[in-house]
């Protein structure tokens, strides 16, 4: 029985679990404040969470773990960026159709004002979500030309975009003051602020103060949920299902008349369109964006994570998300915290890179069906 | 080529194979004199190659419990484990797929991990291995091989350039090369020749079998075994049937000791439920309404009409192939493995590359599309079951009705093209009636299909094939690879399923006695294209004469004639 | 025809686009030619050696080995106890490679071992490997050095009294293979100037009259690449090259022909490591710091793309491609920045310029690689049809 559940969840995950247990028992007896470290266990999985939904996709789909991630999330700085940039002037786009179209009347100057920073974010979002349609679609494209060697094209895909985009965000004819370098005029900054337009803009909705040291972000955790649920529906409509076979097995798929190559394209723009939500939603709670290389190791995570919450190279399920980052964000929390205190020293990188590469490992290696 | 030495070189003393319980060689003696050349014929299945398999040590034989009986290399006893003794011991062997390295030279093929090495300093400090390689010698010794095998290929040709026919004698220059070779197995070594390319080699077999060495040969085409053997073995089902003087068979004789004869009885009691009638190609109709639906009986029409098709399906090439398949009938097309029949089912349903025109109920049906194939009401039950027929790690209700949800719109919920999802209570419902109907053993229909046994998995796919409703429904190898039980329960079901529902049934099987035993016709394919069409009571032999490519043989009216030599004593 | 003329072209973009890049840029830069040549003798002492130690792995199939990080970490661990040490010069440099011996050995085998678990995707899971053995380098480094692993030299250590510090100067070693024999290329008036800023005995010279300066050539170092270089000639020669040349072809065929497949792989990795811990020596002797936590990721992401810009693929590479690679790679990596200041007024886009270079171009390798693989594929699929 205790082997047969070993076996199905891996050493590795079942190491991992307990050591993240340990963590929590030893917090209290080294002064580390429970209450503290689960809040940031919370806020760190709803910010990471639909970074690491977006792997489900594109494993289901057999395209394996998408070390591409870095491309959706271009898109997604694309688009907080530009909400942030032309933010007066969606402002005044709504106010002009409240005033032209009726049944848009509620949009008054009183109610944008308001409501400007779920506006903005929301349009960091809408502007996000087609141009990461369009490189998701193109990334397909090419993975589909490359079959059989999917992950390391995707590493240095996501590679490439990123330091592509450093020269992109240095020539963009951006000119908000609060963006660009002061001195030159031009060129985006390396960190931005989002102070002001959509800061925590989910951290505080329906926040729920339990005490001082804990504060459930309801908002970003419903807008979680909502993502999954979304996710989790789509695996189940028809060409979800399709998606499903073509990873389960292709020649199957082919053979009952689906399109293999367009159902791979689907899940490559699906999981580049939840890659770019999951960095807009990471980015309101972390309070910046971080532009040029912030992006380089982001798929990491997301990857490890999924993994360890019990994903395989082809099979991955919401509840792998959702126990994958707990466990991973749990870690990355506590580790400093409690080694902070008895080592007075922080590993807490090393453990990280440890763990996330270990785990990435432990998928690889595993035997797969031929 | 008489046995001119005292003592035989290999024998073989009640060798006997099981797998798993499954008797596949019993009682297999026979012996081998230096420099004899051996025929080894029978169909597919009858225990060539787990014969070969024995006396090269595959790892296959001593994973699965070992065999039984002794073999005596030189008057001792032998018993290899893996190929390396085999190879050590003088046992060269020469497969049906090329074993050679694309990138590399013929010179640096024939001597693979054979390298003949410089001395240096270093080797006796490390290894062998960071010895360089002493080319010039590599090469003369190549050479020799390759003349050895009066063929004129140039050593420093690389694999990847060379016709077919080349790859073949690089192989067999390899065993050659080995100083040591004194047995040499080819199976099949002729399939992939050109007709001058196979004399070439049948002079070059004879030249090397003059130098002293024994050669056990396979090939489907018996003419070639009778010109070129001194002596042919036949095995059937498992078990030695002749081992005679080629001198004293004839290819008809041949051909009728491999389909079998006593079989034939055992399956008589099968065909009983067939309405059996002596068969004429001109008015097959008519014949066919007799055990149809009435309703049918006015359709003059063909179900499925194929001119000259081709079929890109690797190892299984079809070159040429016409034939007609008539409403409500069940049609079988056999042949040896690798000839093309899988080729046909599978280029129909657009799984693989393939031209020529197919017309489904008069209509010209749009190849290479699986959809179109499907939507025409087509159904393919898949001779690769976990390769294509499967979703190994998905449940049954997904395998059962996944292509009728994607082709037809079925057990979905939603408005169409918008928004649909999939409704699992429908889907496990349907499921369901066809595990209860098919008796299919699992713990329901969550189960993975992985999970199951061979013949319940064959059952899953019949399944899935059902749940599309077909007009004409196509299946590879029905039986492969599952139980006696399972085979006659699923040929079963598809007579059933044909008499209720007067679908065409197309069987694609390895297996004569099964193809006569449910079919009405039997189109045999040889080497890509189709060597005849025989009614399902037409002779063994004249089938096995059709597989072993004797076609030419046949004209007209002849077949009618072979039944009245039935149960007439050939030895 | 057609197909020759594409292949031709695919195997020969890479280099292509960058001689064209070069020839725009070089100008652009305002680089002397004095300058440009001293640069790249300089870097082509530096890091062929690092280059060459990919080739092996590429020639038994296992594509480019991103693990070879894990040598040039072993390296750097060497380097470290010589620093605490205090051992300088030669006798230095041939410790440091004495103590990463073993140690990239050691990792290599552990390397290989995952890597014949991982057919088939060797590349991605090498290039995971070395995120993982660098988490546990970071951990020996930073936390057990000085405290379980004994560094009495604090200027080493971090002030907190153990790890590593970021930057560790290698005073000791630096440059000494580069000047073992030193040796300058100088023009008639560039020699005069020399000689009289450095003194005559010291430098072995070569007059070029037509040279404007004096150019300094790493002529040690050199000859150590070129009997690297007779060593991969000769190893292609033996048995053991020849091995693993048909493994890279056809694993199943080199098995059933006794070829020991799995431990064949495991000694080309081993060997890869081994040489990219060298490698990582030599480069640091030239360079003359350690970044104790970053050099060695650089190592392999630069190595990998010089490579493949000289015109390698994933399944082949030969000694030319190094030296072509590395040449037109750090001549873009040299006049990028200065282009790029001189074109759009800002330095910074040819830093960038020159990463997007190095990423997209082992990310465009490793596309026409897959890419070619699936259409030969197909082609041996076809061509098994026969006549039709």
């Amino acid at each position: 029985m205790i082997g047969k559940f070993i076996k199905s969840a891996g050493w590795p995950r079942i190491i991992i679990a307990a050591f993240l247990l340990g963590l929590f028992i030893a917090a209290p007896f080294v002064g580390v404040n429970i209450y503290t470290s689960f809040n940031n266990t919370l806020v760190r999985f709803g910010m990471n969470g639909i970074m690491v939904l977006a792997m489900i996709p594109m494993v289901q789909a057999g395209c394996g773990l998408n070390f591409g991630l870095p491309l959706g999330i271009i898109a997604g700085l694309l688009g907080a960026t530009l909400s942030i940039e032309l933010n007066t002037q969606i402002l005044e786009w709504l106010v002009k159709f409240g005033t032209q179209y009726k049944y848009l009347s509620f949009l008054s100057q009183e109610f944008v004002t308001a409501y400007r920073q779920p506006i903005g974010f929301a349009s960091a979002i809408i502007i996000a979500i087609p141009i990461a349609a369009v490189l998701g679609w193109f990334y397909g494209k090419l993975l589909n030309r490359v079959k059989g060697d999917e992950m390391m094209i995707a590493t240095y895909v996501g590679f490439s975009s990123v330091s592509f985009m450093c020269i992109a965000w240095l020539l963009l004819p951006y000119k908000h003051p609060t963006m660009v370098w002061g001195y030159a005029g031009r060129g985006l900054r390396t960190t931005i602020s989002v102070e002001g337009y959509w800061l925590r803009i989910l951290n505080d909705a329906l926040a729920i103060d339990v005490n001082e040291h804990l504060r459930i972000p309801t908002g970003m955790l419903i807008f979680f949920a909502v993502t999954a649920v979304i996710v989790w529906i789509f695996m189940r409509t028809k060409t979800g299902t399709a998606l499903t076979a073509v990873g389960s097995n292709p020649e199957f798929a082919r053979a009952s008349g689906v399109n293999v190559d367009r159902m791979r394209t689907i899940s490559v723009v699906m999981s580049t369109i939840l890659g770019a939500v999951g960095i807009i939603v990471y980015e309101q709670s972390f309070g910046f964006i971080q532009l040029y290389m912030g992006p380089f190791y982001m798929a990491l995570p997301a990857v490890a994570s999924i993994l360890l919450g019990g994903a395989s190279v082809n099979k991955a399920s919401i509840l792998n998300v959702i126990i994958g980052t707990f466990l991973f964000q749990g870690i990355l929390t506590m580790t400093p915290s409690v080694f902070n205190s008895v080592f007075q020293t922080d590993m807490s990188e090393v453990i990280r890179l440890i763990v996330s590469n270990g785990m990435i490992l432990y998928a690889l290696t595993r035997k797969v069906r031929a | 080529m008489d046995n001119n030495n005292n003592q035989p070189l290999l024998r073989l003393e009640h060798i006997g194979k099981e797998y798993y319980g499954n008797r596949v060689l019993s009682d297999i003696s026979f012996e081998i004199n230096p420099g004899e050349i051996i025929g080894l014929v029978g169909e597919n299945g009858a225990g060539k190659s787990t014969l070969l398999n024995i006396l090269f040590g595959n790892s296959v034989i001593h994973s699965t419990g070992g065999y039984d009986g002794n073999i005596y290399l030189d008057e001792k006893l032998v018993h290899f484990t893996t190929p390396h003794q085999a190879l050590a011991a003088g046992i060269g062997m020469v497969h049906q797929e090329f074993s050679l390295i694309p990138g590399f030279s013929a010179t640096e093929n024939i001597l693979l991990n054979r390298e003949v090495l410089n001395g240096s300093l270093m080797s006796y400090v490390f290894s062998e291995r960071v010895s360089t390689l002493d080319r010039s010698e590599m090469h003369k010794r190549a050479l020799t091989a390759i003349n050895t095998l009066g063929v004129n290929i140039s050593p420093d040709m690389l694999v990847n350039e060379m016709p077919v026919g080349y790859k073949q004698f690089i192989e067999i220059a390899r065993e050659i090369d080995r100083k040591n070779t004194r047995i040499l197995f080819l199976d099949e070594p002729t399939a992939v020749l050109t007709e001058s390319e196979a004399e070439i080699l049948l002079s070059a077999l004879k030249k090397l079998a003059r130098s002293g060495i024994a050669i056990i040969f396979i090939s489907h085409r018996l003419s070639e075994i009778k010109e070129l053997c001194s002596r042919i073995l036949v095995l059937r089902d498992g078990k030695l049937i002749t081992d005679q003087k080629s001198e004293d068979l004839t290819l008809r004789q041949i051909a009728s000791l491999m389909v079998g004869r006593e079989s034939l009885r055992k399956e008589e009691k099968l065909i009983e439920d067939i309405p059996e009638q002596p068969v004429e190609i001109g008015d097959i109709n008519e014949t066919l309404d007799l055990g149809q639906k009435p309703k049918k009986k006015k359709k003059k029409k063909p179900a499925l009409k194929v001119e000259h098709l081709w079929v890109d399906m690797p190892g299984e090439t079809v070159r040429d192939v016409s034939f007609e398949v008539m409403r409500g009938e069940i049609f079988g097309i056999g042949g040896l493995a690798g000839h093309g029949k899988l080729g046909i089912p599978n280029g129909i349903m657009g799984l693989y590359p393939a031209g020529g025109k197919v017309r489904l109920f008069g209509k010209r049906l749009t190849l290479n599309r699986p959809r179109v194939a499907l939507n025409r009401k087509m159904a393919f039950v898949s001779e690769d079951r976990r390769g294509v027929g499967l979703l190994l790690d998905e449940p049954l209700d997904w395998n059962i009705t996944f292509t009728a949800m994607q082709n037809q719109g079925r057990f979905l919920l939603g408005i169409p093209y918008i928004f649909q999802v999939r409704n699992e209570f429908a889907m496990a419902k349907e499921a369901q009636k066809f595990i209860d109907a098919l008796g299919i053993k699992c713990t329901g229909t969550s189960q993975k299909a992985g999970e199951l046994s061979g013949g319940n998995q064959q059952k899953v796919c019949l399944a899935k094939a059902f749940v599309l409703q077909p007009d004409i429904l196509l299946i590879c190898e029905p039986t492969r690879g599952i139980d006696i039980g399972a085979k006659t329960l699923v040929l079963d079901t598809l007579k059933e399923y044909n008499k209720e529902h007067g679908t065409t049934i197309i069987i694609t099987s390895s297996e004569l006695e099964e193809l006569r035993s449910v079919c009405n016709r039997v189109a045999i394919v040889d080497e890509g294209r189709i060597a005849g069409v025989l009614p399902a009571s037409s002779s063994a032999e004249d089938f096995g004469m059709l597989m072993m490519g004797q076609n030419s043989n046949f004209v007209g009216g002849e077949e009618v004639n072979t039944n009245e030599k039935e149960g007439e004593n050939i030895a | 025809m057609i197909r020759k003329f594409f292949d031709i072209v695919a195997n020969n973009a890479v280099p292509a686009i960058f001689i064209l890049i070069s020839a725009f840029a070089i100008p652009l830069s305002g680089f002397s030619a004095s300058y440009l040549v001293q640069e790249l003798l300089t870097r082509i002492g530096r890091n062929s050696f690092l280059i060459l130690s990919l080739l092996i792995p590429i020639m038994a199939g296992m594509g480019l080995n991103f693990g070879m990080v894990l040598g040039a970490m072993a390296g750097q661990i060497g380097l470290l106890f010589i620093c605490d040490w205090g051992v300088v010069g030669i006798p230095g440099m041939v410790l440091a490679c004495l103590i990463g011996t073993p140690i990239a050995i050691v990792l290599g085998i552990f390397c290989g071992h995952i890597l014949n678990r991982a057919k088939g995707r060797e590349m991605v899971t090498s290039y995971i490997l070395g995120f993982f053995i660098n988490g546990v380098y970071q951990m020996v480094v930073l936390y057990l050095m000085g405290w379980v692993i004994p560094i009495t030299n604090p200027t080493l250590l971090l002030s907190r009294g153990y790890g590593v510090r970021n930057a560790v100067s290698l005073m000791g070693i630096r440059g000494v293979l580069d000047n073992l024999l030193p040796t300058v290329i100088a023009g008639t008036e560039g020699a005069k100037q020399f000689l009289n800023v450095n003194g005559a005995n010291t430098y072995l010279l070569l007059q070029i009259p037509c040279l404007d300066g004096a150019i300094r050539l790493p002529l040690a170092t050199f000859i150590i690449i070129a009997l690297f270089c007779a060593f991969i000639i000769w190893f292609r020669k033996t048995k053991l090259g020849q091995d693993m040349r048909a493994i890279g072809q056809d694993q199943g065929v080199s098995h059933s022909s006794g070829i020991p497949v799995n431990r064949t792989r495991i000694i080309a990795i081993v060997i890869s490591t081994v040489l990219a811990c060298y490698g990582q020596i030599i480069y640091l002797q030239n360079m003359g710091t350690l970044n104790t936590y970053n050099s060695h990721d650089q190592a392999g992401m630069f190595s990998i793309a010089a490579l493949l810009i000289g015109g390698a693929s994933v399944s082949r590479a030969s000694i030319a491609n190094v030296f072509v690679g590395v040449i037109l790679f750090h001549l873009m990596f040299i006049v990028a920045p200065m282009a790029g200041k001189n074109l759009i007024g800002e330095a910074q886009i040819g830093e960038y310029f020159r990463v997007f270079v190095s990423y997209g171009i082992i990310a465009l390798a490793l596309v026409l690689h897959a890419w070619k693989r699936n259409r030969e594929r197909e082609a041996a699929r076809r061509s098994m049809r026969g006549d039709k």
